[in-house]
């Protein structure tokens, strides 16, 4: 019985909540040991459960280049996810994975300029990206954020933004909010509109990911500034019980989102049903 | 190859189970299915089973671990035993062929070691076809009833069992029950071919032994994915999911935890594509309409598996889906209506 079973999972020790807004905190979890779980590259998932509660996939949203810990933020909207705001610093959850392949940080990204398009919670995946770049900076070239969520208290990793990505050299970040808010000063607006807005070189590759309606709208905002889908990468999600592929639900077409993505670019993407 | 008499068949059940468990069709209430052999149990040969043979594979519910929690604490508890070898008699051409298919699946890295362990301690003995069911379509899958494969061939023909090991774990089961038998010679072949063909005969006779399935190619997967026919042929699926579980390469599972008194066991139980809340999330669903259900369930054995398994169907023409179905819609009519011309 000494054979690794993908489907058996470890014990993660939560060590730090952080709330990032209302409805969605970031989880710090390491072994018992206190070592960090796995290794992962960025954009890549694992699965979260609570025993008698729930198993789902999340992005690791911590930087693969952090080796104490990984960290989770996660949005309030279901059964698991609800325990999991409910929990309290020392409690242990398990932990599987790394699944999925990740962003081509050391292939297609390299040298190039890079621009992140986050929505609401969609910051999750790309900020392990967007970490990683800046702690192997010389590899990479310009990088633009455009984030936008509903209202300021929606911003997720507001301080990191505010005082790290705000101040690296070479970083432009731009936020936006869905409806103006008087303590709020920035720009008002959805992410699509606020893309052509700022009307970006089209000589960087871009990384889209929220909800699925704004990244519809986004990437058609892209393609109108010039862009083409192959220099467009998302990350997708759908329900997940293996997480390798086995369990048969997060299909599109001939492609599992488990294993063959969740990062895909958007002209792969385009020769797959639309059906997610 | 070795013969032993129909009606000395008991002794040769009870001998293999004297040793291992025996699993092989077995009548209770009028439905035959796979089963373990006990003493009295009324073994039915001639008809097909209802569910297919993947349970002793891929059990139906099995428990994969199990959790102790105390305070924030928590505990996992490897629940998998030592798997002992088995017999798994009376598997026909197309189910032996699923084998080879969930092999595809789970025996592709990362190995799924609880599959894995049941497949390699289970010998299985075949039986060639002789009375195929009018909801027969294996020929179409270029499956060979009358001569199936397997760790041991069986066939069954003027009131005798013959026998013919293929593998190492065929030869050593034939060496533990070879007193029972008697040398076949070149008589006994010929009854054998002559049933061969006869059985092929009616094989080619049957309604859907000419679907043709060259029209599923993974070039045209959007095409057929679009394929506006989807929507009458799925318009009175129930969801019901009856296909999927007797289907013998459904492979699709859940995994779901439940709390008993001494912790919460977390199993795997087979799942349907066919069931809304199959795709469902906290944030919306991937396949909200039966039709995209139904059209996954087709679309997955004839286009997504092949396009990822050098063309391999993943479909057996077993006809249990067939025979199943409350609506009488199948397999077989979603071949003939999207699969081409050569259907008509």
């Amino acid at each position: 019985m000494t054979d690794f079973e993908t489907l058996i999972p470890v014990i993660g020790v939560v060590t730090d909540i952080r709330k990032d807004t209302p409805d969605v905190k970031t989880f710090r979890v390491v072994t018992r040991e206190g070592q960090k779980p796995f290794i992962h590259k960025p954009g890549q998932c694992a699965m979260v459960s609570i025993p008698g509660v729930g198993e789902a996939m999340f992005s690791i949203t911590s930087s693969p280049t952090n080796k104490e810990f990984l960290e989770f933020s996660i949005k309030k909207c279901g059964c698991l996810t609800t325990w999991l705001h409910a929990m309290e610093v020392g409690q242990e959850v398990t932990v599987r994975g790394p699944y999925g392949n990740p962003f081509p940080v050391e292939t297609e990204f390299k040298g190039k300029d890079m621009l992140f398009i986050a929505g609401g919670i969609g910051l999750a995946p790309l900020r392990s990206v967007i970490n990683y770049i800046r702690d192997n900076r010389a590899n990479y070239g310009k990088v633009d954020i455009v984030y936008g969520s509903r209202s300021m208290d929606d911003l997720v990793d507001f301080n990191e933004i505010k005082t790290e990505w705000m101040n690296e050299p070479d970083f432009n970040v731009h936020l936006t909010i869905d409806r103006p808010q008087p303590e709020w000063d920035g720009h008002v607006g959805f992410v699509p509109a606020f893309v052509e807005e700022l009307g970006f070189d089209t000589n960087k590759t871009a990384v889209l990911c929220g909800p699925p309606i704004m990244i519809k709208f986004t990437l058609a905002s892209l393609i109108k500034l010039g862009f083409d889908k192959t220099q467009v990468y998302t990350t997708l999600e759908l329900r997940m019980k293996c997480g390798v592929g086995k369990c048969g639900r997060c299909n599109v077409g001939d492609k599992y989102v488990c294993k063959d993505g969740p990062v895909f670019r958007c002209d792969q993407l385009d020769e797959l049903p639309n059906e997610y | 190859m070795l013969k032993i008499e129909l009606n000395k068949l008991n002794d040769l059940f009870a001998k293999i189970s004297s040793s291992t468990d025996l699993i092989l069709p077995v009548t209770v209430a009028g439905e035959t299915n796979f089963a373990k052999y006990e003493d009295g149990a009324e073994v039915n040969l001639s008809v097909q089973t209802v569910k297919s043979a993947k349970d002793s594979f891929f059990p139906q519910a099995e428990d994969l671990m199990k959790f102790k929690t105390e305070g924030k604490k928590i505990d996992i508890i490897d629940v998998r035993e030592k798997v002992e070898s088995f017999v798994l008699f009376g598997v026909r051409a197309c189910d032996y062929r699923s084998f080879e298919i969930l092999d595809r699946v789970f025996l592709v890295d990362p190995i799924d070691t609880y599959y894995k362990a049941k497949r390699e301690k289970g010998v299985i003995v075949t039986l060639a076809c002789s009375r195929p069911e009018e909801s027969c379509f294996c020929s179409a899958f270029g499956i060979d009833a009358t001569n199936p494969l397997g760790d041991v061939t069986t066939y069954i023909a003027d009131g005798f069992l013959y026998w013919n090991a293929n593998t190492d774990k065929g030869n050593a089961l034939t060496d533990a029950v070879k007193d029972l038998f008697a040398q076949a010679d070149s008589n006994d072949e010929a009854k054998i071919d002559e049933q061969k063909k006869n059985t092929k005969e009616i094989l080619s006779k049957l309604p859907y032994a000419n679907v043709d399935l060259s029209g599923f190619t993974p070039d045209k997967l959007n095409e057929l994915f679009n394929d506006a026919k989807w929507e009458e042929l799925s318009e009175a699926c129930l969801g019901c999911g009856s296909c999927t579980f007797v289907c013998p390469t459904c492979q699709c599972y859940d995994i779901k935890d439940f709390k008993t008194n001494d912790g919460v066991k977390r199993f795997r139980c087979w799942d349907s594509c066919m069931y809304a809340d199959f795709t469902k999330m906290a944030h919306g669903n991937s396949r909200n309409f039966q039709l995209q259900r139904f059209r996954q369930r087709f679309m997955h054995k004839l286009v997504y598996y092949p396009s990822n398994n050098e063309g391999i169907y993943s479909c057996v023409g077993c006809g249990r889906c067939v025979k199943k179905c409350p609506i009488s819609m199948n397999i077989a009519k979603v071949i003939k209506t999207i699969g081409g011309k050569n259907n008509d």
